[in-house]
Formats: C-alpha cells, structure tokens, sequence
C-alpha cells in the first residue's frame, strides 16, 4: 500500500505545497489503490483515470506557476453517484439511470473542479438514497472495509467504503436521513450533514428535497472542515441555499484539535441513548462523554419528547416528495426504456408503466407508494399533513434544547455495521438504524458522525449536533473528541482495520 | 339540443372562466431559458426547464411582479406569503410529471372585473389569479383527428414548457340569462385589453398566449343551487367564448329537460362545427397530490413594493371608457358598439395615430368588421395596425384617395402589400388631380347632358350630382369629387353664392 493514500487530505495539500509530490503522482496512488481493493469492496460505481489524471496534471502545472485554486487544489476526491457530473454518468445505482450522462455538473461538482480536485469516480449507493446498507444498489453492495461481510452503511456506503479504505482521501455523500453519518459511524470515517440550505443542492437528485444536504465524508474532521468550506455557500440556482457565509469551520476544528472545551455546555438526548442501542455502542458512548467532562465541558441530560414520533414523520414526509421526485423518470427524454412485451406499437403510458416496473428496485418503489398514498386526496391531512406538525414539534424539541446546552450528542446509530443481508427482508428494522440521525433532518440542523472506538471490533460512531448556521460547533466538539481520543488509541482508529486483500495492479 | 332561448325559459346558466395568460417576461418562470414564442423545437431548454435529474427551480421575479399588477389590476387582494405546490400526474409533455404551480395559497385573490355588456355592467368576482408554468407542446401525428387517440406518434417541443402562465379564476357568474354567451365574451374581451393595457403579455388568442376555458352549468330557474359543469377547454377566440356557451347552454337543457343528468367533464370546442364533443370524464376523485414545492422558498411580496406597483397600474377600464367617450365625442350607442366589438383599444390606437374619433370609428366598425366576419377572425387578428388605418385616414383628409379608392387601399394592406403609401403607389390608386384629364371629361359630361347643364346654368347648383357622377363613372372613380364639382359649376358659370 502507497504511504500517500494513509494521509490526510490536509496532509496531502502540505505536501503538494512542499513539493514532496505531485497531483499526479497521489492520483495514481489512489488510482492504483482503487485497481486494488476495490474488486473486494465494491465503493465505486465509476472511475475515471483518465479525467482524475488531466485534472492532476493542470493542478501540478498551476502550482508550478506558483497559483492555487483552493487549500485541496490537486487532492483527489470520490463523489456519490447522486451527484449530478458531465462526462460521468450518475445513475443513482438504479437500472433507470443506467448509462445517463448528465450534461450539466452539480454546482458542488463544480466547486470542486474550481478548486482544482481531481474526480476519481462515482460511488455505490441504495437506489435514489434509499437505504441504510447499499445493499439497494442496483448494481450490487459494497462490503465495509472492516468486514466484508458486512454492510458499509447508507445510503452513502460507497463513498465511506472508499475513503476508510483508503480509496480516496475525501468523498462527497449526501443525507437526508443519515446517508452521511451511519456510514461513517459503521465505517470509522467522519460524515458530516451541514445545516439544511448550507450547500447547494443544485444538481443533486432529489430523494426529498426538503431533507436532502450534501456534505463531506472524510477520515479526519479537518479534512472534512476544508472541503465543507470549499463547497459551502450561496448558490443563486439553489433557492433554499442560505446567503451568507460559511462559518469558519476550518478555525473551529482547529480549535477543537487543541483538546479545550471549557464554557461548552453538551447536552446528552434522553430519547437516543438506553433502550434498542447495543451495548457496545451504548459504552462506547459513555466514554466519550465523560471525555468531553475531562476536556472542561459541562454535560447536561435534555429531552427530546417528540423525537420518538421522528421516524413516522420521516417515512410520510420523505417518500411523499419522493414519490413526486421520480415521477420524471418514464423513458421519454433519457434513461432506461423498456416496452412491453407482446405489446404491438406500445403507448406512452404503456411504456412508462413497463419501464418503471422494470427500472426501479422494490425499496424504491415501495417509498413510491407509501408516498403516492400519503399524498393522495383524503388522507394528505392524516399522513403528510400530520407529519408535518410533528416535524414542527421535533425543531421546536431542538430549540428548547438548545436553550440548555449548545450542542447534542448521540451515538450515530444504534448498532455497528450488521451481516449483508441480514435486514433485507426486514424493512422497519433497517429503518430503525437512522432513529438517531434522522431528527436532524427533519430540523435542518448540522450534524457530525466521529469515530468513538470498536465494539466487538466494529466502528462505533458519536454524534453532536448543533442549531442550523451552527456548523462550526459540530467541527470543534468532533475534532475534540478525534483528539483526545486519537491520543487514547495511539493513532486514528482506521489503524486498527483489517488488511484487504488486494488485486495485483498491473502497472 | 333545445332552443337557446327556449333553455333560459326553464333554467338559469351559472359561468365560470379560467383564462390562462402567457406571460412576456424575458425569461421563463424557473430557469433563464428565453420565453420567446416559437424557435427551433427544443432548443430553448435547460436542464430546469427539461426536468432533468438534479435541476432546481428558481422563481423568476419579472413574472410574480406581472402576476401581482394583474391580481391589483382584477382588484384582488395580494398574498403576503404564498407558496407553489406540485400538481402531480403523467404526460409526456410535463418534464418532471408534475407541474409547478400554486395551489391553496394563490399570489391574487377576491378580486372583480366591472365588464359592459350592450351598455349595462356586469360585475364579474374573481376568485383567484395564481402563477404556474407551462408544459410543452405535443404534436400528434398521424391518425385524423389530430389528437393523440389515433396517432401514430407524437413529437413534444418543450420550448414552451416552463414559460410563465398567470391562470385567472372567476367565481360562479349568475343571473346574466339570456346575456350569459355576452357576458363571457365580454369578459374575455376586456380582461384581454386589461392584460395589453399592463403590458404583461402579447394576449394573443391565435398563438395561445390567452387561452380561455369555460365552464357551465345549468339549474332550474329559481334554484338557488348550481348544476353539474362540464368544462370546455381552449376556446380561443371571443366569438367562440359566445358560440361555446350557447351550444353548451343548449346541450344542457335539453339533457336536463330529458331527466337525465349532466356528465362532469371536459369537452373539446370545435371552432369549424361549432359544437363541443366530450373529452376525458373528470370526477372529482382525480388526484392531483398537491403539497408544497419544497425546493422553493414562500413568495412574499413586502406591503411597500405591492404598492409601488399598484402605482404602475393603467386606468380603470370603467373610468377610462367614460373618459374616452366623452373625449371622442361618442354617443351611447356608438361607444358601446365599440366596446362590444372589442375595438375600443383599436381605435384609442388609431385616433392616437392621428385619426379623427369618428374616421377611426368608422373604419374599425364598418369596413373592418365585416372583413373580419368575412374570415371569422377578431379584428385584432387582422393584418392591419392602428397606424396603418390612420395613414389610409390621412390619404382621405389629404384628397389623395377617396372612400372608396380607400378601401382598395385596405385590400392592399391586408394583402400583405406593404404600407398604405406604396399600396397606393402599387396600385396606382392616387385620385387623378391633372385638371386637363378631369377637365375633357368635364366637357364630355356637360355635351352628353344638354339637360342637366342647362339646369344648372338657371342657377340648380344640386343637379350639378348627377354631371359629377358620370365624371366618376369616366375617371373610373379615381377623382376628387370635390374638384369635379368646382369644373362642372365653373364651366358652367354657376357660382354657389
């Protein structure tokens, strides 16, 4: 394995400045490390050598000139397959998307080619988001790098599949429920979900649009701190996109890194602790609280008593605008097109029936329908209206919250990274592993997964979450709890992962 | 079918109209695509405006302040805060197979429209007027009758898909009887001078940019409760609004009068026939599953500019007819044959390119009306322009052409021959002035009526007509009769005292 991929991305911009390497060279690093294990794990849909090595080459050109066109100009960076990108496709791991080729970049995808990132590729996810195990990619899983007989996480597991495999030293993922943060937490990566309206959402297709965020997946929460600035900010095509400034989420984790959290007053969620969390993440958890104690932080319990309703609210609200979301996929203007068989000159409709029928996979299109339902006439008031007031109920939870303390904490999920499999066939259980990611959501508050250590050898994440336009609170308390427990561990947690096997590379 | 007159013996109409307004904004409702009618199919789109995965809506700001000045214009209140929703179903038109438009929380509502018919007022509640955007436009091909049951495939142009629409709902219109078609025609007609007055659109019914439905019921007379609708969509003319509802008054009555019950439903107006055909069944169980667009942000236009823009407002129509009639100079009956033949904006036009009221007038209610129910046409759908009616109006003043050379010139222009002046020139239509020409056929006139010239020598200046009618005959009518006149009295030595 290539000593580049180990680093940072923070690292890898300090030694792209230094001249100790070149774009190209950590590029290849990646690139050749992707060739190596990603046989066995499965996080990219897509990789383009091709593109991530012209981009490095005009990065090592601009900085032999002297110019910089961000702080991670030249570190390559993975991106999640619902980003919208020209010149690779973005199928959204469904078979309706299948071969798409967007002719238009995601306005975060442009960002990131402002800022001089190579794009090393697409990666694996649930169908249209839909999935807390990627196992709902119509293109196969991806298996965690810790043990590949276990799920990544997701929606967004193939973009934490690839950055704690050393695949990518940064990755764009997207949450609506917890796409960022449950891989990240059965993954031992740091996700990140900024306030809602953070980060534009231009180009980025739309599970439920007014839950979606995009946000970094990294290994450090620094690293996560840099591309949040990069891609952050006012976005004119994104109307719900906030028009004011990135707070300075760089300076916060700086300042969290120094291990002080005298005057932080962390308030501990009733609701998400005890019950239905399994034991070792429930310890793990502990422990890093009474870290924070030690780091000067004062620790209050706070309830949340409408965050046992956040879960129903969620599944109305989000299949209702998903549901309306993936009306526009029928085989009329791009994507898949099936026509029906023994069907002598198919109508429209006829052909959208067949195609949808056949494009989409079966947790899609049950969130059709439960959607579908939830809007329909006569029942709107019960279900999504309904729905809505608890939404309104869960901020106002937050608000009062946040009256006694500045930031939450959590465990990210309740269990660590289950059997591939395992919960299939079993659709609330999967559910129930975003019940603590997904009040934040349905608030529009900022969210950060650390790793907090290994129960029964498997990551275990922590959760802190802070008021919307709060964002810098989430980076100082992770990168505080990183510290101290980094130095704990001796090192970062991903250390401790298993080896992968590894295809030979032919070079 | 029954008698129309016969029907509103027995029962009472009930209207409603839902016009969509296209408006002429620069751009489109949500993306930066041009909203310009027409181009290369399909090249004014963009990602927005094609639904494709990932795009975003944007509100376009030109369009919401149109929208306000017509809600202010109808006298509506305007929405502090309001929100677009979804209105979800398939077609291969609609991009995302869903439309976004306002729902439940219209930008203008509870308004009116005072409106004229043959001289009495008619006030019309508007119960709505919200913004949504356009879908594209299906050809069908193939198959006979030009829609989609039938073809053999269909093309989709989406460049009008996402230009802003301005949907503008009145509340059930009672009690006009046996003025209903009138009434609705009417309406149509001065909603449309209201929306050329604001400058919000080009309202033009034969390229769609106003397109009216009508809906009508009817209910025993004396009831005091409303009837099953049928709605007729894309009636696109103001002679077709009249035509629609009385064939639909027609139909109705005698469904009813034979017991059995109106089908709720969309029906097809057929401008050739006349007469409406049914379209789909719409029961109220169709499910649009409206909810809030969430990636929009709620309009909420600020109390300060809602009245700076009601300070852009044109007059009120009802002030400024009153203002005109008195300016003009019109009787009752001549400002209200105007205003019923919807040439009250033609004509302010024409007069304000120099015409005389009356000279206007008359053009636009005689020689052109009947050109356009020669053709079935609106008079502003005619291919002459206010100005150009002027300038046929000063050829007149001047003695350059008479009424009658006049109307040649009128042939000319609606001919697509140019500007009145070179229709002249063209065709050679210029009143011949050269004395020596009217002067011989003076002499011939006065050889070839001994009688007649002897009268007027004895002083009978009115024989002179008859002298002056033969002149024209020989000139074939291309003399000023006036100077004719002046010869004929000269010559023959007859002064007019």
């Amino acid at each position: 394995m290539s000593d580049l991929t180990r680093r940072s991305a923070a690292e890898l911009a300090a030694a792209l400045a230094d001249g100790e390497t070149s774009s190209v060279a950590l590029t290849r690093a990646h690139l050749d490390r992707i060739a190596a294990v990603d046989g066995a794990v499965h996080a990219y849909l897509h990789v383009d050598a091709e593109g991530a090595l012209a981009a490095a080459r005009e990065s090592d050109e601009r900085r032999a000139r002297g110019e910089s066109a961000s702080r991670l100009d030249g570190v390559p960076i993975a991106v999640k397959d619902v980003l919208t990108t020209v010149g690779m496709p973005t199928t959204c791991g469904s078979r309706i998307l299948e071969g798409w080729v967007p002719p238009y970049d995601a306005t975060v995808v442009a960002r990131l080619r402002a800022g001089g990132l190579p794009l090393l590729g697409k990666t694996n996810m649930d169908e249209f988001a839909m999935g807390s195990s990627t196992e709902h990619s119509a293109y196969g899983p991806t298996h965690n790098p810790w043990d590949l007989e276990r799920i990544p996480g997701g929606s967004g597991g193939g973009s934490a599949a690839a950055v704690s495999a050393f695949a990518a030293p940064l990755a764009l993922g997207t949450d609506t429920g917890g796409s960022i943060r449950q891989p990240a937490a059965v993954t031992g990566s740091v996700g990140v979900k900024p306030t809602y309206g953070g980060i534009s959402r231009y180009g980025l297709v739309a599970m439920a649009n007014s839950l979606d965020q995009v946000g970094p997946v990294t290994r450090t929460v620094l690293d996560a701190a840099l591309l949040h600035e990069l891609i952050g900010g006012h976005d004119p095509l994104d109307s719900t996109s906030i028009d004011q400034p990135v707070p300075d989420v760089v300076g916060a984790a700086e300042q969290g890194a120094t291990g002080d959290l005298r005057g932080l007053r962390v308030g501990v969620v009733k609701e998400l602790t005890g019950e239905g969390y399994q034991a070792g993440v429930q310890q793990r958890f502990d422990e890093t609280v009474a870290l924070l104690v030690e780091a000067g932080a004062e620790v209050v319990e706070v309830s949340c008593p409408h965050f046992v309703h956040a879960l129903a609210a969620y599944y109305l609200i989000m299949p209702s605008e998903a549901s309306s979301n993936l009306a526009r996929f029928d085989a009329m203007r791009y994507g898949l097109r099936v026509e029906p068989e023994g069907v002598e000159a198919p109508s429209a409709e006829e052909v959208m029936r067949a195609t949808r029928d056949a494009g989409f996979g079966d947790e899609v299109k049950r969130r059709i329908i439960l959607g579908t339902y939830a809007l329909s006439s006569g029942y709107y008031d019960a279900y999504y209206g309904r729905a809505q007031q608890i939404r309104t109920l869960i901020s106002r939870d937050f608000a009062a919250a946040f009256e006694q303390a500045d930031v939450l904490v959590s465990p990210t999920a309740p269990t660590t990274a289950f059997k591939l499999g395992e919960k299939l066939d079993d659709p609330l259980a999967m559910y129930l592993n975003d019940l603590a990611t997904i009040p934040a959501n349905l608030a529009g508050v900022p969210g950060i997964s650390v790793p907090a250590g290994l129960a029964d050898g498997l990551p275990v994440g922590f959760q802190v979450l802070a008021p919307a336009l709060a964002d810098d609170r989430v980076y100082r308390v992770g990168a505080a709890v990183e510290t101290a427990l980094t130095g704990r561990w001796g090192g970062p947690l991903l250390d401790q992962a298993p080896a992968l096997p590894t295809t030979e590379v032919a070079r | 079918m029954m008698d129309f007159d016969e029907a509103l013996e027995q029962f009472d109409p009930a209207l409603g109209l839902e016009v969509h307004v296209e408006l002429n904004t620069a751009t489109k409702m949500f993306c930066g695509c041009p909203a310009a009618f027409g181009g290369e199919p399909n090249t004014h789109v963009c990602p927005t405006c094609l639904g494709l995965p990932g795009s975003m809506p944007v509100v376009n700001g030109k369009a919401v302040e149109s929208a306000i000045r017509i809600g202010l214009a109808l006298n509506c209140s305007i929405a502090e805060w309001c929100r677009f929703a979804r209105k979800n179903y398939f077609y291969p038109d609609m991009p995302k197979n869903f439309q976004t438009s306002q729902y439940d929380e219209p930008i203008a509502f509870d308004g009116y429209l005072d409106v004229d018919v043959e001289g009495e007022t008619f006030r019309v509640e508007i119960e709505r007027a919200h913004m949504e955007e356009d879908t594209g436009k299906s050809t069908h091909v193939g198959g006979t009758t030009g829609r989609i049951h039938g073809a053999e495939y269909s093309l989709v142009d989406y460049n009008r898909a996402g230009i802003p629409l301005i949907e503008i709902v009145t509340r059930p219109i009672v009690g006009a009887g046996v003025k209903a078609p009138l009434v609705a025609r009417a309406y149509v007609q001065q909603l449309r001078d209201l929306i050329l007055a604001l400058g919000v659109s080009e309202a033009r019914m034969d390229q769609g940019n106003l397109r009216a439905d009508v809906n009508l019921s009817l209910a025993p007379k004396g009831s005091d409760r409303l009837g099953t609708r049928s709605e007729t969509k894309n009636v696109n003319s103001f002679r077709s609004v009249e035509r629609a509802v009385r064939y639909e008054i027609s139909r109705h009555a005698a469904i009813l009068a034979a017991g059995d019950a109106v089908v709720q439903e969309t029906r097809h107006w057929h401008e050739d026939t006349g007469i409406t055909t049914s379209g789909r069944e719409k029961s109220d169980a169709e499910d649009y599953r409206y909810f809030p667009e969430p990636d929009l942000v709620p309009v909420a236009p600020s109390a300060q500019w809602v009245e700076e823009l009601r300070g852009t407002l044109p007059e009120n129509p009802t002030a400024k007819r009153a203002r005109l009639q008195a300016e003009w100079g019109f009787s009752d009956l001549e400002m209200r044959d105007t205003v019923g033949a919807g040439a009250l904006g033609l004509v302010e036009e024409t007069i304000t390119a120099g015409a005389a009221p009356q000279a206007a007038r008359k053009w636009w209610l005689s020689e052109l009306a009947r050109r356009a129910n020669e053709e079935g046409v609106e008079l502003s759908d005619l291919a002459i322009t206010p100005a150009q009616v002027a300038r046929i109006q000063a050829l007149v003043d001047e003695g350059k052409v008479n009424d009658k050379l006049a109307r040649q010139v009128f042939d000319g222009v609606l001919a697509g021959e140019g500007e009145p002046d070179a229709v002249v020139e063209a065709r050679g239509l210029a009143i011949v002035s050269d004395d020596g020409a009217l002067s011989a056929a003076v002499d011939d006139a006065i050889a070839a009526n001994p009688d007649v010239a002897e009268k007027i020598r004895g002083g009978k200046v009115a024989a002179a007509g008859a002298l002056i009618g033969a002149v024209m005959k020989q000139m074939r009518g291309q003399a000023d009769a006036g100077r004719v006149r002046e010869l004929i009295l000269e010559k023959l030595g007859a002064g007019e005292g």
